[in-house]
């Protein structure tokens, strides 16, 4: 009897912490989003996020997409040879690099850059006393190192998605014509007759969900980080998988929203 | 230059600047601040000596309003900072200057814009005229301009010190707080540093609280000094006369024995 009171015990002080760590996540995320609209604005710190998670990312996020939308021409060819569809890759490689492929692979290499770098930065300023001494030059600290974070990473990663986007595709093509022997003019014509409106603004929507939730997480984590450079470390570990989690969870969310009939 | 403040006395007819009552703070089931009650009058520098732990910083956050005390009040000018609302909190925050402990210098950012942001913040300067005024500042304590264009990390452990108080006197506080500011420098560095301190608070007409483990420089510094222990103040009084409180547990402090009351409650 008493081992199923303490399990029970157990689920219910799990359940409970679980529910005060979502509750905690949702306030710093609305008071970081209500100080966007709230002046100041610190628009040289907005720069700086805006450079860090859009300019700096480029290349990794290009080369991801690239490589991700010549694998995707490969194995779709030979998938589709067995059916004698072939004629299908280009609508594949567009379809799922647009409206997944895209926007989840450039969330997920931005989250291991950028989450990262933003948890071990804030994280740092804490355990450095850098967040209290902000509080003392009357400057809050949520306006200062949240919110221009969380602006930058809602248009950053639809910026970024739209570059992986072309280049995905460029990658299929690439394949296409010079390795599977497609037709260049017929293979471009088949991915633009095919690729709708809807399936390019749903990746961007995700794609700025994505972005949110990777300045949510780093910041968040790093905010409340505590004991020197071991709470940093795990501050940042902890932003890179949360944020990792959150956008596969969201992936699905927002795929239904769009796509559900 | 004489750096030793003990002329001025606390007397009760005086309007204390800072006054705390029954200042009580608890994380979980740890008792940091037990009803601490502290006066310090205009113009003059307070000492909180204590051993680590004791909860010094606690107290000074809890003035900052960096920490929401659980009980009691904070009085600045005669004014409950508790009961403010949260705009003349803000206002009354902004007259504070704070050293802390290890700078909290902004990693990011050069000197220059270190020692005049609280001022760009408030949008008292322009980023032209705030080059200018951080030379100004640099150079009351001690430090040539051109230390202004470099980054934090390229300065020495007592340079970092000089900057966060020229960051912390920039918009010329009318109270300090200073947070151990000679822990991490040599002797003689730290005296220096004292030494500037004492120059700034005595050139702006402030009043300051230092929390330190450092008798030099408490006596150095402080006009006042208290012990905070186990939560309380257990002893309060001219900061010279520190080393002969007739008080066991600062006379223990003070003179860093191993046996005494402190010690028999670290064995318990």
């Amino acid at each position: 009897m008493n081992a199923i009171l303490d399990f029970v015990a157990a689920v219910g002080r799990g359940t409970m912490a679980a529910c005060r760590a979502a509750g905690a996540l949702a306030l710093f995320a609305i008071d970081g989003l209500s100080h966007l609209v709230r002046p100041p604005f610190y628009w040289r710190m907005f720069g700086r996020a805006l450079r860090e998670i859009g300019y700096f990312s480029l290349p990794v996020v290009a080369l991801t997409a690239i490589f991700t939308g010549m694998v995707l021409a490969l194995q779709s060819y030979t998938g589709f040879a067995r059916f004698s569809a072939e004629g299908a890759v280009a609508n594949v490689v567009v379809l799922s690099v647009t409206r997944e492929l895209g926007p989840v692979l450039a969330g997920l290499m931005v989250a291991g850059r950028i989450g990262a770098a933003m948890a071990a930065e804030i994280g740092t300023m804490r355990v450095t006393d850098q967040i209290d001494a902000l509080s003392t030059l009357s400057t809050n600290p949520m306006k200062y190192l949240v919110a221009p974070r969380f602006a930058a990473g809602i248009i950053a990663l639809p910026l970024l998605v739209v570059v992986a986007d072309i280049l995905g595709v460029m990658g299929g093509f690439i394949v296409s014509v010079l390795k599977l022997g497609f037709n260049a003019e017929t293979y471009l014509n088949n991915t633009l007759d095919f690729v709708q409106p809807m399936d390019v603004v749903s990746g961007l929507v995700k794609a700025a969900v994505f972005g949110f939730l990777i300045a949510l997480m780093g910041c968040y984590q790093g905010y409340n980080s505590r004991g020197g450079a071991q709470g940093v470390g795990a501050a940042t570990t902890a932003a890179v998988v949360s944020a990792s989690i959150l956008i596969l969870a969201f992936d699905y969310v927002v795929t239904e929203m769009f796509f559900a009939r | 230059m004489s750096v030793t403040r003990n002329e001025r006395a606390p007397t009760s007819a005086t309007l204390a600047k800072i006054r705390i009552r029954g200042l009580a703070k608890r994380f979980g089931d740890k008792i940091v601040l037990d009803g601490v009650d502290l006066e310090v009058l205009p113009g003059t520098s307070m000492v909180v000596i204590g051993g680590s732990g004791s909860g010094k910083s606690v107290l000074l956050k809890c003035i900052l309003g960096l920490l929401e005390p659980d009980a009691g009040t904070i009085e600045i000018d005669g004014d409950d900072l508790l009961a403010m609302s949260r705009a003349e909190r803000e206002a009354t925050h902004r007259r504070i200057g704070m050293l802390f402990q290890n700078g909290a210098l902004f990693d990011s950012l050069p000197v220059w814009e270190n020692v005049t942001f609280g001022l760009l913040a408030q949008d008292r300067l322009s980023r032209r005229a705030a080059r200018e005024v951080a030379g100004e500042l640099l150079a009351q304590v001690g430090l040539a301009a051109s230390v202004g264009e470099m980054s934090p990390a390229e300065l020495s452990g007592g340079m970092q010190k000089r900057v966060a108080l020229a960051r912390a006197i920039a918009a010329r506080p009318d109270i300090m707080f200073f947070d151990e500011p000679t822990t991490g420098l040599d002797p003689i560095m730290g005296a220096i540093i004292d030494g500037l301190l004492v120059d700034c608070v005595k050139r702006l007409g402030s009043t300051a609280i230092a929390i330190t483990h450092d008798m030099a420089s408490a006596r150095r510094i402080g006009d006042t000094a208290a012990m905070l222990h186990r939560g309380k103040i257990v002893w309060s009084g001219p900061a010279a006369a520190l080393m002969d409180s007739a008080n066991a547990v600062v006379d223990q402090f003070t003179h860093g024995r191993r046996e005494g009351p402190i010690q028999m409650e670290l064995r318990r």
